[in-house]
């Protein structure tokens, strides 16, 4: 072999190899990022955490019982504006509409999807704050449902299309009516996408910090109904590790526990669940 | 089988599997230096999996193993370096697959990687004119390879792989994606080629195979059922499955 | 990770070719008209989202103009609002993220789709979309936890010691800072450049790779000159797109950022970014032109990232398109 070759070889060799090594750094930082999170996080969650408020500050054996229930209002209501404006808007978008305002809709959708957390909370801001004239449940509600919309819509509408054209011809030489052969067979065809869709939209706002630091804003106290401001996790996580107290930084991680743990485990169902279902493009 | 002539590389009891499933059985057959060999047969006869494991390109698929010899000038293939045997036995594919490149730095890519005697603008000229493309570009050297027609970007392809002068020249049903000129300009160009390297062609396209070829293998279901000089196989096929194959009544 | 899809056709039949009466009454029309509503809210929203923050930005646009970007004095006692310094550590944090995210993200790439067997890559790469689902504020975490006393500690003082003569690296090590989020950012960024760069990458033809090696390419030679660069359109969308969720990250940089708004040349030191001193101060903004400011900073952030968007999405699709025409001249 030439010694020039034989240099083209080594570099070859050399290179595949850091291409292999910068994966494993890649994937590593995940599990380094768990391991932590387990470490810290494990050994400070209690039952306080999950029952108690947050003690005053300085003193020990507080909890989150208010934050994990203000994510969990948060969520409910994010869900309920996101989810039917995304499912309804793709079944407009996949079996009713035209070239022209389908794309139009799709831009809107996507330049949505695009646009900074801290941005959306900019605009809940200005939308339900201002108005009202306080920070409120609702408030942060609104921008993490703003947050699924497109989402939701964008993967709802790709499996709605991927369900063959062979089902709804079907139906229709059946006499179906059009909007009973999409709740009767094009949506049953296509659910496990869209609950994967759903699913993914709703785990990827439940880590959101940024839009609700001025919609719900926070409390240490209970949050009573929809008009009052509310502690969430993301946002206790945040306060907790900036601040200067250990027993609050323990919190912090334990709290990072419990998200992480959530929205990874999420993640994981929504995905096995496509998985096991028939061949549809990926989200 | 004339055994004057001289083989340029020689195939013996060649098996090949895809995973678990057997797909070439027991090949035997050589390719004469300087001519042009066909391998002719209908779809999935393994046809263009035996060319393909005349440059290791099978090497690139996971899963499959090659069983039997196969020499190059008497040298076997799969003792020596796989990238340096590559640059000695050159292979042009089925669809035009130019880099996005320009016509220049295609032709030149083999070039550059491999070190070249001449100097590269030498060197990439003398392959466009061995490509019968020289005239239609020389002008437009620095454009786009896609800006040319499919006829065109073949014959690049075919000029990218006589750059690096090749002792061998494979080619995987080269003329299936184009039109009849582009197909007659190639076939001619094939004929030419042979005084500067050996051609291996695989076709569908059994008159292609009687025009350019000076010998024609027969493959039918991963088996050699026939090689012969060209005129004789499609005169006087010995096996009546050939005789089946050329008169059209299956493939 | 949604990217957008090329378009597809319609796929009921056209609604006008039964009578309107018909359609009212089979209900069609009337779910028609339903769909219709919510997929038009979609696009009023994205339109009132704009509306709002060009509105809601109105004062600081009419008293500071162009000014707002060229004035590096963020005083809000005074009522003197300049923009600069944000946008300087906006830049520099995000350019450090693609300088370490990139090479690393385009190398993970590599590695993915030519290398890796399918089920190694397959199973690879549904780590890396869990990192993608890793939330801001966990980053944030680890960075106030992990990187910023490594970084005071070992990384900066290492940096000085060796490199301390360029400006880069000088000044006190704090440990928060311009470099912290960098790296903190080029840790997010990176699964973005990973998995869209896998499938550009995935979906070049395999026929370019072949004709590479067919010309005595090494396996590296043939990757990197031919199959990498015919993605190149790709790849770099997938760099936009990292840019653009570098820009507009808020947590996870305003927990290892420092919070000062200072322009310098070493990346040891302490600064802010626009999504940062939005988060931080807009609750605290005093009067109406403090406030506004703060929109305006966000308007800017909005169409940095839109525009960043939709050249990233320009590329991907020109670049895939490319790769399914490829044979069909």
């Amino acid at each position: 072999m030439s010694p020039g070759l034989r240099w083209r070889k080594f570099v070859s060799g050399f290179m595949l190899t850091m291409t292999g090594v910068c994966a494993a750094v890649a994937v590593s930082v995940l599990f380094f990022i768990l391991g932590y999170l387990v470490y810290h996080g494990g050994t400070s969650i209690s039952w306080n955490f999950f029952t108690k408020l947050p003690a005053p500050v300085g003193e020990a054996g507080g909890g989150m019982a208010n934050a994990i229930v203000g994510s969990a209002k948060l969520l409910l209501l994010a869900s309920l504006i996101g989810v039917p404006i995304g499912f309804f808007g793709a079944i407009y978008l996949a079996e009713f509409s035209g070239g022209t305002v389908a794309f139009i809709v799709r831009y809107a959708a996507d330049l949505l999807n695009g646009v900074p957390s801290i941005v959306i909370g900019i605009f809940a801001y200005s939308l339900v704050v201002l108005p009202f004239k306080h920070f409120s449940t609702l408030a942060g509600g609104c921008a993490l449902g703003l947050m699924m919309i497109p989402i939701t819509l964008r993967s709802t509408e790709e499996f709605l299309r991927a369900v063959p054209g062979t089902l709804r011809e079907g139906a229709m030489a059946l006499g179906a009516s059009k909007w009973k052969t999409i709740g009767t067979v094009i949506v049953p065809a296509a659910y496990r996408g869209i609950l994967t869709a759903v699913l993914l939209a709703f785990a990827r706002v439940a880590g959101e910090t940024a839009p609700l630091l001025f919609t719900a804003f926070g409390n240490r106290f209970w949050s009573p109904g929809w008009n009052q401001p509310t502690a969430s996790l993301p946002v206790m996580i945040f306060t907790y590790a900036i601040a200067p107290y250990e027993d609050w930084h323990r919190q912090a991680w334990a709290a990072g526990l419990v998200l992480l743990g959530l929205i990874l485990v999420i993640n994981i169902v929504a995905r096995a669940i496509l998985s096991r279902g028939i061949a549809v493009p990926r989200s | 089988m004339p055994a004057a002539l001289s083989m340029r590389m020689t195939i013996s009891k060649v098996n090949f599997f895809y995973g678990s499933k057997q797909t070439l059985f027991d090949i035997s057959m050589g390719i004469a230096t300087n001519k042009v060999t066909a391998l002719i047969g209908p779809s999935g006869c393994g046809k263009s999996t035996l060319l393909r494991t005349f440059n290791r390109m099978h090497e690139t698929v996971r899963n499959t193993r090659l069983e039997g010899e196969i020499l190059l000038d008497g040298q076997n293939i799969f003792a020596q370096d796989v990238t340096a045997l590559r640059r000695r036995i050159g292979m042009v594919f089925q669809r035009p697959n130019p880099f996005p490149k320009s016509i220049f730095d295609n032709v030149a890519y083999g070039l550059r990687i491999n070190g070249s005697k001449l100097p590269i603008a030498e060197a990439v000229e003398k392959s466009l004119r061995h490509a019968a493309l020289w005239d239609e570009v020389k002008d437009h050297l620095h454009k786009s390879a896609y800006e040319l027609s499919g006829g065109q970007q073949q014959r690049l392809c075919i000029a990218r792989a006589l750059a690096v002068e090749p002792e061998v020249l494979l080619l995987d049903e080269p003329c299936s994606a184009l039109d009849p000129i582009s197909t007659a300009k190639i076939e001619e160009l094939l004929v030419q080629l042979k005084d500067l390297c050996t051609i291996t062609i695989v076709t569908h396209n059994m008159q292609q195979a009687a025009r350019v070829s000076d010998f024609t293998a027969f493959l039918l279901i991963g088996q050699l059922i026939e090689f012969s000089p060209t005129p004789q196989l499609f005169t006087t096929p010995a096996d009546p499955r050939t005789e089946a194959y050329i008169t059209g009544r299956f493939g | 990770m949604a990217t957008s899809t090329t378009t597809v056709p319609s796929a009921g039949p056209v609604a006008g070719s039964r009578s309107f009466l018909s359609r009212i009454r089979e209900g069609d029309e009337i779910a028609r008209m339903i769909t219709f509503l919510f997929a038009a809210s979609v696009v009023l929203i994205t339109l009132l989202l704009v509306f709002e923050l060009w509105q809601g930005s109105v004062l600081p646009r009419h008293k500071f103009g162009f000014n707002f970007f060229r004035t590096s004095v963020w005083d809000p006692i005074f009522d003197q609002f300049g923009a600069l310094p944000f946008i300087y550590g906006t830049l520099v944090t995000a350019g450090v993220s693609l300088l370490i995210a990139v090479p690393l993200g385009i190398g993970a790439a590599i590695f993915l789709a030519e290398l890796a067997p399918a089920r190694v890559s397959d199973t690879l790469e549904f780590f890396i979309d869990l990192l993608a689902a890793v939330p801001s504020v966990i980053y944030g975490l680890l960075g106030v936890f992990i990187v910023v006393p490594l970084m005071r500690q070992y990384i900066q003082p290492g940096l000085k010691h060796t490199l301390g003569f360029l400006p880069l690296f000088q000044g006190p090590a704090y440990g928060v800072g311009f470099l912290t989020a960098g790296i903190v950012l080029a840790i997010m960024v990176i699964p973005y450049i990973i998995s869209v760069s896998r499938e550009i990458l995935l979906s070049v033809p395999r026929d370019q790779r072949e004709a590479a090696l067919s010309l005595g390419s090494t396996r590296w030679e043939a990757t990197w000159k031919v199959v990498v660069p015919f993605a190149r359109g790709g790849i770099l969308g997938s760099i936009f797109l990292a840019l653009a969720r570098a820009l507009g990250e808020t947590m996870a940089v305003t927990m290892v950022i420092g919070n000062t708004p200072t322009i310098s040349a070493s990346l040891f030191s302490p600064g802010y970014s626009i999504a940062a001193v939005i988060a931080n101060e807009f609750t605290e903004a005093t009067g109406d032109l403090y406030l506004q400011s703060l929109i305006e900073l966000g308007l800017v952030l909005f169409i940095l990232t839109f525009i960043l968007n939709g050249l990233a999405r320009l590329l991907i699709v020109a670049t895939s398109q490319k790769g399914a025409g490829m044979g069909h001249t």
